[in-house]
């Protein structure tokens, strides 16, 4: 009867589209933060994860992975606009002129107003932090001594432009608004929620996004402040 | 009581005076506008539409046109009557329809704005009156058991668990009122139409025409030109039945299976 494609692009279509491909982005940003981390125990250690990463499998696990993630992201993305574009353009034309929250059992919050609007400020980060951390902003990257990368470097010289310090930070504040709704509005997407799960759920969306956020504001905050918390000739450096 | 006591001729019809706004527009019309009424004499005892009968009864002695507005049973029931009272629809009380809102919610000298639901599919007709059809050719697409289920069964011969037969009777509890789409930001039919389609999901009886049904009436809705949903949860809220959300997470779990065994 329906085509695959008006199937997976009909209302519910899209929403299960938006669910699914938040999971997996929720998941990188999980193993992001933890990644960061090792920023914390120093040079030598972000640096050898990031030539981990750059060569495991011969190299080839980076390309898929990052192929993998710009189709996430494109889903993602291409659902959720359409969807708004929707809502915004066709479904009511003539708007209220006095309308209210209807609160009680509502979950209508700033958050959920605002999934646009807090994504596309989190989708600009995303590409101006990559041109900045994997391109060096289109200068060729610092070198260790033994010839691999010293993105560690790069991280501590961005983050000592108060600019784009701050540009974190308030990406990161909404990445945490983005997740207070998109956390457990994935899992409603999806359909696994029911009346005992939803409040649970909802409450841990909360945790998740006040966590996450605070995780990725402290690294920023830290070098910006301390400068270098490392600052002592690195491994095998200069 | 203590206002009663006040009245100096002791009369206990001296009631509240009430001022509304009201959104007017004309048959055919693209546009309205509010306009501004005072009704007088409003008991505590009187419900919101009685309120409004006594102002077109007012509006029709000077020779004016009345207010159009929907309303039928007027006890809840029906589904008929439906208007956004101060900013929500059927006003801010939960678990009613707009019949049920009583005057003794309000103090004298209140103003009430009332706006007809606002979605694009649903289309005004006048004034407060609009066009809810869009529902009825969802319904038409999947929202019965097309198989002669014949007499009732004996007693367990077909099991039904508690819990589904608790989950159908509260998808089934829809009145087809349209508050949801009035309240959903996005004008979304999702609550309606997720309870048409799961209160036949949990049931056996249901379950031979499920993914039809499922993929039928979501793409009915569409047609219409219905908002996406985004999980915002306010047409839960207004809600006169307090159906839940999570029949809208049980119509993506049926629209899954659907779609995955085509």
């Amino acid at each position: 009867m329906s085509s695959i494609g008006s199937v997976i692009w009909s209302s519910v279509g899209k929403k299960v589209i938006t669910g699914l491909t938040g999971f997996f982005l929720i998941g990188f940003i999980v193993v992001h933060l933890l990644g960061n981390l090792t920023l914390f125990i120093g040079p030598a250690a972000f640096n050898e994860y990031a030539h981990f990463l750059e060569t495991a499998a011969h190299g080839w696990l980076i390309y898929v992975f990052e192929a993998g993630m710009l189709v996430i992201f494109a889903f993602h993305i291409v659902a959720a606009v359409t969807v708004a574009v929707t809502d915004k353009m066709a479904a009511r034309k003539t708007g209220y002129k006095y309308a209210r929250n209807a609160g009680g059992r509502s979950r209508k919050t700033l958050a959920s107003r605002s999934m646009i609007v807090s994504g596309i400020v989190i989708a600009f980060f995303v590409i101006a932090h990559i041109f900045l951390f994997k391109f060096n902003a289109g200068n060729p990257l610092p070198e260790n001594a033994d010839g691999t990368k010293n993105l560690y470097k790069v991280v501590v010289t961005a983050f000592k432009d108060p600019a784009f310090t701050a540009f974190t930070v308030i990406a990161m504040i909404l990445l945490g608004l983005h997740l207070r709704h998109g956390f457990w509005s994935a899992f409603q997407s999806m359909g696994w929620t029911n009346d005992r799960w939803l409040p649970t759920l909802t409450r841990a969306a909360l945790v998740v996004a006040i966590v996450l956020a605070i995780g990725f504001i402290l690294l920023p905050i830290i070098l910006f402040v301390n400068g270098d918390p490392n600052a002592m000739p690195l491994p095998g450096g200069h | 009581m203590s206002d009663s006591s006040a009245n100096k001729n002791n009369s206990p019809s001296k009631g509240m005076t009430i001022h509304l706004k009201i959104w007017r527009q004309a048959r055919g019309a693209a546009q309205g506008k509010f306009v501004d009424y005072t009704v007088k004499d409003i008991q505590k005892e009187m419900s919101f539409l009685e309120m409004l009968d006594i102002l077109n009864e007012d509006l029709v002695r000077k020779g004016e046109e009345a207010i159009e507005f929907d309303s039928d049973c007027r006890e809840g029931i029906c589904g008929t009557c439906g208007l956004v009272v101060s900013g929500v629809a059927h006003g801010r009380h939960a678990g009613t329809t707009t019949c049920e809102i009583r005057m003794r919610h309000y103090e004298d000298g209140d103003t009430i704005t009332v706006e007809p639901f606002r979605a694009g599919p649903f289309p005004i007709i006048k004034d407060l009156v609009v066009d809810r059809e869009a529902f009825d050719r969802i319904q038409r697409k999947g929202g019965f058991v097309s198989t002669n289920v014949g007499s009732a069964p004996d007693g367990n011969a077909i099991l039904v668990p508690k819990e589904a037969a608790d989950n159908a009777m509260d998808a089934a509890t829809c009145i087809g009122c349209g508050a949801c789409v009035a309240a959903c930001p996005n004008a979304s039919a999702s609550l309606f139409v997720s309870a048409k389609i799961s209160q036949f999901a949990w049931l056996p009886q249901g379950d031979p025409e499920r993914s039809r049904r499922a993929l039928a009436m979501i793409g009915q809705m569409d047609e219409e030109g219905f908002g996406d949903c985004s999980n915002h949860g306010e047409c839960e809220a207004v809600c006169p039945k307090q159906i839940s959300i999570q029949n809208i997470a049980k119509m993506r779990r049926e629209f899954i299976r659907a779609a995955l065994r085509g």
